[in-house]
């Protein structure tokens, strides 16, 4: 038993859903009981799809336990296909679903219903939402994908997109655009925007590009070896993984078409010199495996941050992301309990959080600004303007993403030389965020003096002091200061102490 | 004490037949309740113990409010629980106790019954016992299923209630209780009224606290202010209390009708009653005209959510002018539902439960000018050209009682409004039904 409050992931069986409303000619009968058909709003409310996930539900009852379960589930499923008339469907269970075991897959295949039937064996008790999608979209592949011959012209797969992903809707363009203009085509993108019978003729292409590892990586590894489809191994999320990938695909297809970059911005904006204040800045970054890599390499060799922490919810990914952070002299977190993630945050105290929807309310809490970049997703991850993280555009997006929390280069100036003002001061935030003001901001960042006493303790003029250094770098600043004291075998913080330690941190 | 009321209609829908129906229910199961109950009872937490999919559902319903250190937790099982490696009493006892260590300003603890707890047969009963003795006196601990295989979104709060009621002091005193959590400026608005009538003392049940004086007996007398609350119905009558049957407090005509039936109760004269509700029927009566001109001529077709579609039916058809073309909900109590479908007029086909796909069928025949349905159907239908109303919202909103009579009708009357400003019907149905993506 594992006590939860929130979790970055839902159960496997809603990984199922996101492949099956991704698609279409696709239906999912899940043997579930009623409550379950909660998950159809994080379609039609987060989402904001305009039609039902094709989901059918048996939402058996209590009274249905002693009599017959797997009788509803045959109806359920026979009404389904007469209704929906999908080219073929996926069946499985819930968490529920799964203790009374009814085995909906040998049910459903004695039906003769006359499509293809999928069985879904997605252990709810042990494995969660993104292993349900992958593990769903693999099963899709294996039973429908059949030999055909290659295209005439190069083409490739798109593998990994589904409903409800962070921002699927619109890399899929960005990536699609990009092919286009290197000559590949895209034979099928799956399982987003995919019919069964597109994923019959995916042996068509000539390779697969995986966007996404997390629900796509089990479909290319069996692409690879049935079909003897190479799948990229470069997910390009920021300029230099988006050149990455574009040289992986010219290896692959010997293309030599031109690309014209003109519209990638990033670079320069980065080193215009208005983004000097950004150098060093310490981050942490956090999410999904896919997107913590990439926002690791960006923000450290494209923005010039220095990552200070980071960390991945999904253990499918844990392997990279200690890799990913050796090479950044760091000890990845690998955890799916959002208490934790925020203990690492307040005892690192980061300058900027790169993290999910949880890690942004975590850095309201302790008044440290974020960006998003990462399921789990929220309605604000759906824009409405094309706003991709892949490519090109993608490199640009991220770009804006991540400065938009923070107070930019000449206001932070001006917030240490005026910082008394009565209106323009550090408690009013970035001014560009006018209402966020957060009154309570003092107080929550007044130290607990139970933690401080133990370590060294702070003079009065040096707490003073201390709350002269703007909001945004104070925390830093008193967690040098402490480091310095104690490096030093210092038991008292003074004015002197603090100067001593600035300088000694300088940069 | 009817004068100024609107007549009841010669046939109402208490005898109509009723369409029962058994497919796909598009619902919440009773978990969500913790949602508002958990904000409700200050000093207690819910302990869901589930799977990874009620910790969801959780925080799926419950949106942002997760983030503000909320007093509901999940106890996730996992594979060890499942196959017996570890005894689930003591993966249990050992979550408790981490979860009181955390936070020690809990004094009431409520373990909640899960789908898979109920089919593991998880005693939770036992449970709660045991950890009541090894907690008491600074904790209760009480249990309830809000599991989806025995309830239906609002029936959460009802088992939760009716878990409370064995538990209270037993009296002799002729007091009210008043039963269903209301939003606490609802509330106080409601105790107001009864105490100008001169109704002394009241109870109302959930207390916002552990350390309220409510006791029930043979003497106890009860209103319900929500209409799924049939358990608790009858937990109170099981323990000898009468219950005062009413229109639910929804609207002018609700809430003067179930204000009246607890006056004649104790005796209150006519003019106290006339001069205690004067004012707020006129400011209510004023209020729904205003908010209820959009809804004047329309239809409205409800899908079985909350329970509360028979009183707002009522409340639409014979206060906003609206024509009910079908009232589903999830369960009919006549007990609780029969005052009210009394006064609502015959025409509109009563379903109880649902078979979603049946049901939207007829939606779609009869096109209503306003469907008010859950989250899951909303967009949809919106997608389709209805225009809908969440029936979540009613349960999130102050909506009882006369200063709130306008705010109600105004949650009914915005979609159209909204469709009205935003010139939807102009727009070329193909842009309009477009794909999201």
């Amino acid at each position: 038993m594992k006590l939860t409050v929130w979790t970055y992931e839902g159960p496997p069986h809603v990984g199922a859903m996101r492949v099956a409303t991704g698609m279409t000619g696709l239906h999912y009968v899940l043997h579930a009981p009623q409550g379950d058909t909660y998950a159809d709003l994080l379609f039609t409310m987060i989402e904001r799809r305009d039609h039902r996930p094709p989901v059918t539900y048996t939402t058996f009852q209590a009274r249905d336990l002693g009599a017959d379960t797997a009788g509803l589930f045959k109806s359920a499923c026979q009404d389904a296909v007469d209704r929906f008339k999908p080219e073929a469907i996926i069946v499985g269970a819930s968490c529920t679903a799964e203790l009374i075991q009814d085995d909906p897959a040998g049910l459903a295949e004695t039906m003769g219903l006359g499509i293809p039937v999928i069985p879904l064996e997605l252990p709810s008790y042990q494995r969660k939402e993104n292993f349900g999608a992958d593990e769903t979209f693999y099963q899709i592949v294996k039973a429908l994908a059949k030999p055909v011959a290659r295209t005439e012209r190069i083409s490739c797969n798109i593998l990994g997109p589904t409903a409800l992903g962070f921002r699927h809707r619109d890399d899929i363009q960005e990536i699609t655009n990009l092919l286009y203009e290197l000559g590949v085509e895209v034979n099928v993108t799956a399982p987003m925007t995919s019919t069964p019978s597109d994923i019959a003729r995916i042996g068509a292409a000539h390779f697969n590009v995986l966007l996404y590892p997390e629900t796509g990586e089990a479909a290319a590894r069996h692409l690879e070896k049935t079909f003897d489809q190479p799948f990229t191994k470069v997910v390009p999320i920021g300029t230099g993984a988006t050149h990455d990938f574009i040289a992986e695909i010219r290896m692959l297809t010997g293309s030599t078409a031109p690309l014209d970059t003109d519209r990638l911005r990033q670079t320069w904006w980065s080193r215009s010199v208005d983004s000097t204040y950004l150098t060093a800045k310490r981050v942490f970054i956090f999410g999904d495996g896919t997107h913590v890599k990439a926002a690791a390499r960006i923000a450290r060799d494209e923005m010039g941050f220095e990552v200070a922490g980071i960390g991945c919810y999904n253990r499918e990914m844990a392997r990279e992301v200690r890799a990913v952070a050796k090479d950044h002299g760091l000890t990845a977190l690998i955890t799916d309990d959002y208490l934790e993630v925020e203990r690492a945050i307040e005892e690192l105290q980061p300058e900027m959080i790169l993290g999910t929807q949880m890690e942004r309310h975590i850095g309201k809490r302790l008044g440290i600004p974020c960006a998003v970049i990462s399921a789990p997703v929220h309605v604000q991850d759906f824009p409405a303007r094309y706003s991709p993280q892949m490519g090109f555009e993608g490199a640009n997006v991220i770009f804006d993403t991540w400065i938009h929390p923070l107070v930019m280069g000449l206001e932070e100036h001006l917030l240490h030389m005026f910082r008394d003002d009565f209106e323009f001061n550090d408690a009013a935030g970035p001014s560009h965020h006018g209402g966020h003001a957060p009154a309570g901001k003092a107080t929550q960042e007044t130290p607990d003096p139970a933690q401080q006493t133990d370590v060294v303790v702070w003079l009065r003029d040096a707490e003073k002091e201390l709350k002269k250094i703007p909001f945004f770098v104070r925390g830093k600043a008193r967690r040098n200061t402490e480091n310095f004291a104690t490096q030093k075998g210092l038991a008292e913080i003074s004015v002197d102490t603090l100067y001593d330690a600035k300088a000694h941190y300088a940069r | 004490m009817t004068h100024q009321m609107t007549p009841a209609p010669a046939i109402g829908c208490r005898s109509a037949p009723v369409l029962k129906q058994r497919g796909q229910r598009e619902v919440f199961c009773g978990l969500t309740g913790i949602i508002w109950l958990h904000r409700k009872i200050q000093d207690a937490f819910f302990l869901v113990v589930g799977s990874r999919t009620c910790a969801h559902l959780l925080q799926s319903a419950a949106g942002v409010m997760i983030f503000a250190e909320p007093r509901f937790g999940t106890a996730i099982l996992e594979e060890t629980d499942l196959a017996g490696l570890k005894d689930a009493q003591a993966e249990l006892d050992r979550t408790v106790k981490e979860l009181l260590a955390r936070r020690p300003d809990i004094r009431q603890l409520f373990l909640v019954g899960s789908c898979p707890s109920e089919v593991i047969k998880l005693d939770l009963n036992r449970a709660a016992e045991r950890l009541t003795v090894q907690y008491a006196p600074k904790v209760r601990v009480l249990e309830y299923s809000g599991s989806g295989i025995e309830t239906t979104f609002t029936q959460g709060e009802d088992a939760c209630l009716a878990a409370m009621v064995p538990v209270l002091p037993t009296t002799d005193a002729r007091e009210l209780i008043v039963v269903g959590a209301l939003p606490d400026v609802v509330e106080d608005q409601m105790l107001g009224l009864l105490a100008d009538l001169g109704i002394n003392p009241v109870r109302v049940l959930p207390a916002r606290t552990i350390d309220s004086e409510m006791g029930v007996g043979e003497n106890t007398l009860f209103a319900l202010t929500q209409p799924f609350l049939g358990e608790t119905h009858a937990a109170l009558t099981r323990r000898g209390a009468r219950h005062i049957a009413a229109p639910f407090p929804f609207g002018d005509e609700g809430t003067t009708a179930w204000l009246a039936a607890i006056a004649a109760e104790f005796g209150v004269d006519a003019d106290t009653f006339q001069r205690v509700t004067d004012a707020p029927r006129r400011r209510a009566r004023q209020a729904i005209a205003q908010a209820a001109a959009p809804l004047n001529g329309k239809s409205v077709f409800f899908f079985p959510d909350s329970q509360l579609e028979i009183p707002l039916a009522r409340f639409l058809t014979r206060e906003c002018g609206m024509t009910a073309l079908e009232v589903g909900s999830p369960y009919i109590h006549d007990a609780l539902h029969g005052p009210d479908l009394d006064l609502l007029p015959a025409g509109p086909q009563i379903s109880e439960g649902q078979d979603v796909d049946l049901q939207l069928d007829r939606c779609r025949e009869v096109r209503p000018d306003l469907t008010v349905c859950g989250l899951g159907l909303a967009n949809p239908l919106e997608a389709e050209g209805l225009s809908t109303k969440w029936a979540i919202e009613l349960v999130f909103t102050p909506v009882h009682f006369y200063e709130q009579a306008g705010d109600l009708a105004s949650l009914f009357a915005r979609p159209l409004r909204r469709k009205d400003i935003l010139g939807v019907a102009k727009t070329p149905a193909s842009e309009m039904c477009e794909v999201a993506q």
